[in-house]
């Protein structure tokens, strides 16, 4: 195989896992812009999407799409389930004490789920045909491809909808002050509900996209939220184009490390990466530098 | 409504935690009392729990049959949760509490190690159903343990069955994926070991995590080499992925995989990149297909149609395979020198030409295991089935 050739597979297999990254960081940043907590549940809902599509599917007679849109419909749900269940009710709602009980929620909804659905691994088919395309001599599965295009798709409605909606507009404000927004009428309350169900779906379509490539099981939301929490640390926290960029950044090192390096520091890269940054720049790649005076 | 959350928590916690114990009413001499410690939960659940059903099964026909002499056999199965620090609790409540007079388990080589010293500290036997040779033989001094026996194939068998099988077909340059835990470094130890002695050249030798979801970039560094084929040690999902990463490459060389893929899930998850696949694997999953004049197939076609009768729709795996073959040599040692545990150590000792489910067992002072390399039959999956290779 020339050189080339394999460094285009190394690229284009750490890009669809980036995309994945990438698109578990933007549910990170998600909440912690209407909240200013970290959502450690978020690998959860990627771990939901898979798993409640997969199961749809093993029914007889449903779609690939019918069943896709139903599981993020569901996760959606559960995400503000969770939101209602867990997040609003806390009598001392201190940041600390939300990421805390986020922690605990991830544990539950795994939990429910190993209890549910078992504790095998589960493929789901892959959404058209699974011959290989070869491109400069590197093979890349059609899956990839909508790995890929799925989480551009995924980005941009999420930039038009933060940029000419409504409730788009709202969500920034609240991100930028939260007591200014509620001055100007914005329901803040509201705001993080819609925020949790955002999240959950983006989450489940990353865990529905990423799953015919590497199978779903019960325990795969934890690896897949780390890591996207450690792309959304490298692109600032809160900053959209700075998640998306950590994820491609982080998933694209991993894969070049497996392949020059070894395969058993691949993980280490993620966590090395994070903790450099914030070593050096704690604010992110894209992040504020100047927060709240 | 956050009192309802935590009142789950702490229910599904209970769930996870509690422990399966199978006691039975009590006939007119007393019972024997076997002991297991399985993975039935936990990361090893696939293999533990067909070896529970397993055991629970024999005992019950056995004690149908009006037992050992007389004597019923009480099975007393603890799970371990596929953690060495719980199966150590377990073994101790065995030895200690349940005082019974021999041990069978545990699942994984991992799990086994940890409950050695105690049940060798009794001084009753231990018979493991995982496959390392440390089990059997103290790595440092190079002595057979007495107290320990064990009915799963090592991995030194399985590499030269995968050997065996190349030089036949004349394949010398071999790469090697493995996965980094207990399973793929012992099976790694070993293909680099025997390469020498059967002229094998190894010209790659890559690594990838337990939790790894794409092996393309090993692979891709494989494809780059001159290897003729490929062998893959590991067990659960990554094979599956491996298989499919493969596939995707457009890869040619040979695929081969070790025996811990012999099992449907495999199939399942690999689909249709499984087809071509190489395997060495004990006759259980191909066990309609040997000669009639094989010793072990009235065994294993006994073994599976009554496991899958009362199990439906579970089927017979090659896990549950060596718990029968456990609870066979120390029933029939049993039977034979009682439950005096210096004389039943002895006897087990003395096992020869036992036709079980992993092969013929032929064990000796120095060998407790009592297996060869034909315990293993090559084993090719073509259309999503497994078919011997002859």
């Amino acid at each position: 195989m020339e050189w080339h050739s394999q460094l285009i597979q190394y690229l284009a297999t750490g890009i669809t896992t980036g995309a994945i990254y990438a698109l578990v960081a933007l549910g990170f940043t998600i909440i912690y812009n209407s909240t200013e907590i970290i959502n450690f549940a978020q690998g959860e809902f990627v771990m939901l999407g898979g798993m409640i599509a997969a199961g749809l599917l093993a029914m007889a007679g449903m779609p690939m799409w019918a069943a896709i849109m139903l599981a993020i419909a569901f996760a959606t749900i559960i995400g503000i389930i969770f939101e209602q269940l867990s997040i609003r009710p806390v009598k001392n709602p201190s940041v600390m004490n939300l990421i805390i009980i986020t922690i605990g929620g991830s544990i539950l909804i795994k939990g429910a789920a190993m209890i549910i659905w078992g504790k095998d691994d589960r493929p789901l088919r892959s959404f058209s045909s699974s011959q290989p395309l070869h491109i400069f001599g590197a093979a890349v599965t059609p899956q990839s491809l909508w790995v890929m295009t799925g989480t551009l798709l995924a980005v941009i409605l999420l930039h038009f909808f933060y940029e000419y909606t409504i409730t788009g507009k709202a969500l920034r404000a609240c991100a930028y002050n939260r007591k200014a927004a509620k001055l100007c009428g914005i329901s803040v309350e509201r705001m993080v509900l819609f925020s949790f169900g955002l999240s959950a779906a983006l989450g489940a379509f990353a865990g529905i996209l990423i799953a015919p490539i590497t199978f779903t099981s019960y325990d795969v939301g934890t690896m897949l939220g780390l890591k996207g929490f450690c792309a959304a640390i490298f692109g600032g926290l809160g900053s959209n184009p700075g998640a998306v960029l950590g994820g491609l950044v982080i998933g694209t090192l991993e894969s070049l490390s497996a392949g020059y390096v070894s395969s058993g520091y691949k993980d280490a890269v993620a966590f090395l990466i994070m903790l450099l940054v914030l070593y050096f720049r704690p604010a992110g790649i894209f992040g504020k530098r100047t927060e709240k005076v | 409504m956050k009192k309802l959350a935590l009142f789950t928590a702490i229910l599904v916690i209970c769930g996870l935690t509690f422990a399966t114990v199978i006691a039975r009413e009590k006939p007119e001499k007393a019972p024997y009392k076997i002991g297991a410690v399985i993975d039935v939960t936990g990361g090893a659940s696939g293999l533990g729990e067909p070896e529970k059903q397993t055991l629970e099964m024999l005992a019950e026909e056995l004690n149908a049959k009006g037992g050992i002499n007389g004597h019923k056999i009480e099975m007393i199965i603890y799970d371990n949760e596929s953690d060495p620090t719980k199966a150590v609790t377990k073994a101790k409540k065995l030895v200690n509490e349940d005082k019974v007079i021999a041990v069978i388990g545990a699942t994984q080589s991992g799990t086994t190690f940890p409950i050695i010293p105690i049940v060798v500290g009794a001084k009753i036997p231990l018979v493991s159903v995982a496959a390392s040779w440390k089990i059997v033989t103290d790595p440092d001094t190079k002595q057979t343990r007495p107290w320990v026996f064990k009915t799963a194939q090592s991995d030194s068998l399985a590499v030269s069955k995968i050997y065996d099988y190349l030089n036949k077909n004349k394949i010398s340059k071999v790469a090697l994926i493995t996965v980094s835990n207990g399973f793929g470094d012992s099976g790694r130890g070993e293909l680099l070991r025997l390469a020498p002695e059967f002229k094998i050249n190894i010209v790659a030798d890559e690594r990838f995590g337990e939790q790894d979801a794409d092996m393309t970039a090993q692979l891709t560094k494989i494809k780059g080499t001159d290897a003729q084929a490929v062998i893959c040690w590991c067990i659960q999902k990554g094979p599956a992925i491996v298989a499919k990463n493969f596939k995707d490459l457009g890869m040619t060389q040979k695929l081969i995989m070790s025996h811990g893929i012999a099992n449907q899930k495999f199939l399942d998850l690999a689909g249709d990149a499984a087809n071509g696949i190489i395997l060495p694997a004990g006759r259980l999953i191909v066990a309609e297909q040997l000669p009639l004049t094989d010793p072990q197939r009235k065994i294993l076609l006994d073994y599976k149609s009554k496991f899958e009768a009362k199990f439906s729709p579970a089927k017979v795996s090659t896990f549950g395979g060596h718990a029968y073959d456990a609870f066979m040599i120390l029933t029939n040692a049993l039977k034979k020198a009682g439950p005096e545990p210096e004389k039943l150590r002895a006897e087990i000792e003395k096992t020869k030409n036992f036709a079980g489910c992993g092969g013929i067992f032929n064990m000796g002072p120095d060998d407790h295991e009592g297996l060869t390399k034909d315990a293993f039959v090559m084993v090719e999956i073509k259309g999503g089935k497994w078919e011997l290779l002859k």
